[in-house]
């Protein structure tokens, strides 16, 4: 197996994907230069897609960054993960931070040397990075084209882009239950509070169900 | 400054700032089994709450419409192992398809 082609066909996939999140965001009224700083400023999918999401719900802007960063959490552990074996420092500890998500960690997590580790990491980081980015773009510019998101289906786009994300985190029977819960207090909680806090809220529920073994 | 520049620009910044700490904090700090089981499980909390939001709900309104059968045909196209870009345009194709039908 070649660490090579390993990183580049994650890098293409996972990229073209980009193009989803260019559309849900032109889509949720956000501009094609909002979409493409996300891609390149924030870079970590599934937090892209929740500031787009909590804003398309009517959330707050604080509400959106909260569910976001809270999303992201996930990767500070990558980097803690990562940091012996990448023994990096000044400036390269600042790009490869950047790169640091679940694709770039699992690619590199899943070879066997340090060494192949190490391009597993920043082949599939950067590879991620550019065609994440260009597919940003083209997906948002194609969603401005076509006019009324609801009538190209965008409107779904989102929370089916979500539940993909959502489907290999579903592993255990604990993940089953908890989602199941989230759905319940999320939507109980729609009506009677600001729209974005019943997503925020959810995190409450990880609490206490991951706190017991 | 718009609610859309503050929010791009803020879950940007933070987003960068818990991708470095992660990689220049101690160790030991982070790897208590409880707090990795949590970190585990808060995508699972917010991608569900988030699925249920966008689907059944129009800012604090419940509501049922096109977007649910989008949801609906996503479902379906995961459990068949669909890839990812199939999922997402196959439930927006559904929805698309349900919103002129409706």
């Amino acid at each position: 197996m070649s660490v090579k082609r390993d990183s580049f066909s994650v890098s293409i996939t996972v990229g073209a994907y980009g193009s989803a999140f260019g559309a849900a965001a032109v889509a949720a009224d956000f501009s094609v230069l909002q979409a493409c700083l996300l891609s390149l400023l924030l870079f970590s999918g599934a937090s892209q897609f929740a500031v787009v999401g909590v804003i398309a719900a009517g959330g707050t802007p604080l509400n959106a960054i909260a569910t976001s960063t809270l999303l992201g959490t996930r990767n500070g552990l990558y980097g803690l993960r990562l940091a012996p074996i990448l023994k990096l420092r000044g400036f390269k500890r600042v790009i490869a931070a950047q790169i640091t998500i679940d694709e770039s960690t699992g690619v590199a997590l899943a070879q066997n040397d340090e060494n192949e580790m190490r391009k597993g990491f920043w082949y599939t980081g950067i590879g991620v990075f550019v065609f994440w980015n260009l597919f940003t773009l083209a997906g948002a510019l194609g969603a401005q084209a076509i006019g009324d998101p609801s009538a190209w289906g965008l409107d779904a786009a989102v929370p089916a882009a979500f539940l993909g994300l959502l489907w290999p985190r579903l592993a255990d029977r604990k993940s089953w239950v908890l989602a199941g819960f989230a759905i319940l207090l999320a939507l109980t909680l729609t009506p009677f509070v600001p729209a974005g806090i019943p997503i925020i809220s959810c995190t409450l529920l990880a609490i206490i169900i991951g706190w017991r073994r | 400054m718009s609610a859309f520049w503050i929010a791009v620009l803020g879950s940007s910044a933070l987003a960068f700032l818990v991708k470095f700490l992660g990689a220049s904090v101690p160790e030991s700090f982070l790897s208590h089994p409880r707090i990795l089981r949590i970190n585990n499980l808060i995508p699972v909390a917010l991608l569900t709450a988030l699925i249920a939001v966008n689907t059944f709900a129009d800012k604090t309104k419940l509501t049922l419409d096109n977007r649910a059968l989008g949801m609906a045909a996503a479902l379906a196209l995961l459990i068949a192992k669909a890839p990812f870009p199939v999922v997402v345009v196959g439930a927006a194709l559904t929805s698309a398809l349900a919103y002129r039908l409706l």
